[in-house]
């Protein structure tokens, strides 16, 4: 039995984009940039996948550059807002303290050039405001760049406020929809958006593509140089069956959005509910604005990466922000940026559910979990502790 | 290539010498929650040899597996014997650990020392200072 509750890291792809995909190796297996009829029809394809991925962000074709990721992307938006601001003697960048760190370490690296960045304080319940933001923007401020849903704890920041003020104040706002993208409403015109990131397999799609959008205007700077691919904004022949699927699982995941949304949330209400019963453990997040899909708590007196172990053991496949599981000692910036302490951050646990997860799993879920979080308790000193009342809980 | 080897997830799975020694002979504890990982080490002793040994781990698949292969190294060991073990050791029973836990098998070796120095002092053996690393500044974390 298999239990995979980690579609925030990456989903199953759907046999709807699988299935889009296998011409585009086989058969229509043409260079686009060739002027042959295989060529052609390659081209054709790239263009059709273009308007339909714009179609459902709600902009013009010419506004979508492909990506060989979220990453890319992220680092294209912010790399081409920095110029474009220094240029006219902009270099101050505003961002939140829980970002990817796609976002992150591009912005350290533009903050040894010289450009300054704010980085804004997140609300324990893991929200930023756009009052937040209209309190730091100055007249050198160039960007705006803050995630529409975090990837840890799936909390959805009010993105159509920031941009509006974004918009008003003369200021770009890129976001970083990576999470977002197929499982919330997205219209870039609607939401003030001039620049977003996404990746083609957090919504069932391939791994290895994604996507930047840039708004008319907004001129890009090349990340990867070469040939005249995407507008001459992005080298390299385009990944076309990967395109081809991300077009596909795209549109399959806006079209039921919806009622998938709705189930989700179900699931997902359901096990916060049961693992609010284990004692001294507690939801990292607020618990309305998040993502249908996304369950984050923390549990005191463990450590998140023995917690994962045994649960694949049970068959569960889970992630942490903990600090072992990507070979670093600290743990998530994320649940640091909402104020858990060290001590309790080190002990968490992310559950994202997707299309295949069933109320009966998440039963079993929630059954394992208690008895792991019991069992790592009864050998941890720090437990021990806590219980006989030397240490104080820091979780009610 | 998995993460661990299958010696530390089988001592990860199946500790061994879990628990507590209520009227223990020494015990000592090192490592700082902050950092993730806190080990406790219990030692009964009798007749200058490890009679018993029990650990409690706050920490990761690999702390709690190099706590236990450390308490299976020691156990009915002399006391010198347990006082020569290296966290290189620990690790290599496990067959190796990955290289950002290598400070878990030190966290091993440095909890058993503890638990050692606290057997000394309260049976007033003397001892050499220098045998003890300054658990307090492990460099396990920046913490």
């Amino acid at each position: 039995m298999r239990i995979y509750v980690d579609n925030a890291a990456t989903t199953k792809m759907s046999p709807t984009a699988i299935n889009a995909m296998l011409p585009y190796m086989s058969e229509t297996y043409g260079n686009p940039s060739s002027l042959h009829s295989v060529g052609q029809a390659a081209n054709e394809a790239l263009a059709d996948a273009r308007s339909r991925v714009a179609g459902v962000l709600g902009c013009d074709a010419r506004e979508i550059i492909f990506t060989s990721g979220g990453s890319e992307a992220d680092n294209q938006a912010i790399l081409s807002a920095a110029r474009l601001g220094e240029r006219r003697g902009k270099r101050h960048i505003i961002s939140t303290a829980f970002e990817h760190h796609a976002v992150l370490h591009t912005l350290q690296k533009l903050e040894k050039e010289g450009f300054s960045v704010t980085l804004l304080d997140v609300h324990e319940n893991g929200l930023v405001t756009a009052e937040q933001v209209a309190d730091v923007i100055r007249e050198d401020t160039c960007l705006v760049t803050i995630m529409y849903a975090n990837n840890e704890i799936g909390t959805i920041q009010p993105i159509a406020e920031i941009g509006a003020l974004c918009r008003q104040r003369g200021v770009l706002f890129h976001t970083d929809a990576v999470q977002a993208v197929g499982h919330l409403p997205i219209n870039v015109r609607e939401q003030n958006i001039d620049l977003l990131s996404f990746s083609g397999h957090k919504f069932r799609g391939p791994k290895g593509v994604g996507v930047l959008y840039a708004r008319r205007g907004v001129a890009l700077t090349n990340v990867i140089e070469g040939g005249a691919q995407e507008w001459g904004k992005r080298a390299g022949t385009e990944n076309i069956p990967a395109i081809m699927g991300m077009a596909a699982a795209l549109e399959e995941a806006s079209a039921h959005r919806s009622e998938s949304g709705k189930r989700l949330s179900v699931l997902r209400d359901r096990l916060i509910e049961g693992l609010s019963q284990i004692p001294h453990s507690a939801v990292n997040g607020d618990t309305r604005s998040r993502l249908p899909g996304n369950v984050n708590f923390c549990f005191e007196g463990i450590e998140g990466e023995s917690l994962l172990l045994l649960l694949d053991d049970k068959g569960i496949c889970a992630s942490s922000g903990s600090a072992c599981t990507s070979g670093s000692l600290d743990p998530s910036h994320v649940l640091l940026a909402i104020g858990r302490p060290h001590e309790v951050a080190h002990g968490s646990l992310r559950l994202s559910l997707g299309e295949e997860n069933t109320a009966e799993e998440v039963e079993y879920i929630i059954a394992a979990v208690t008895e792991v979080v019991a069992y790592l308790r009864s050998i941890s000193p720090v437990w021990r502790e806590l219980e006989s009342g030397r240490k104080e809980f820091m979780l009610k | 290539m998995a993460l661990y080897s299958e010696k530390v997830m089988d001592h990860f799975r199946n500790p061994r010498n879990v628990g507590r020694i209520e009227d223990a002979d020494g015990v000592g504890e090192v490592g700082n929650a902050k950092c993730g990982d806190i080990m406790t080490i219990y030692l009964k002793i009798k007749d200058d040899r490890i009679e018993d040994v029990k650990f409690e781990t706050f920490g990761c698949g690999s702390a709690i597996a190099s706590s236990s292969m450390a308490t299976e190294l020691i156990k009915g060991k002399s006391v010198a014997d347990a006082m020569a073990l290296t966290n290189r050791a620990v690790a290599e029973a496990l067959d190796g650990l990955p290289a950002h836990k290598l400070h878990c098998s030190v966290l091993a070796e440095e909890a058993i020392k503890a638990a050692l120095l606290d057997y000394y002092k309260k049976n007033g053996i003397s001892y050499d200072p220098a045998l003890f690393p300054d658990c307090e500044h492990c460099a396990g974390c920046g913490h």
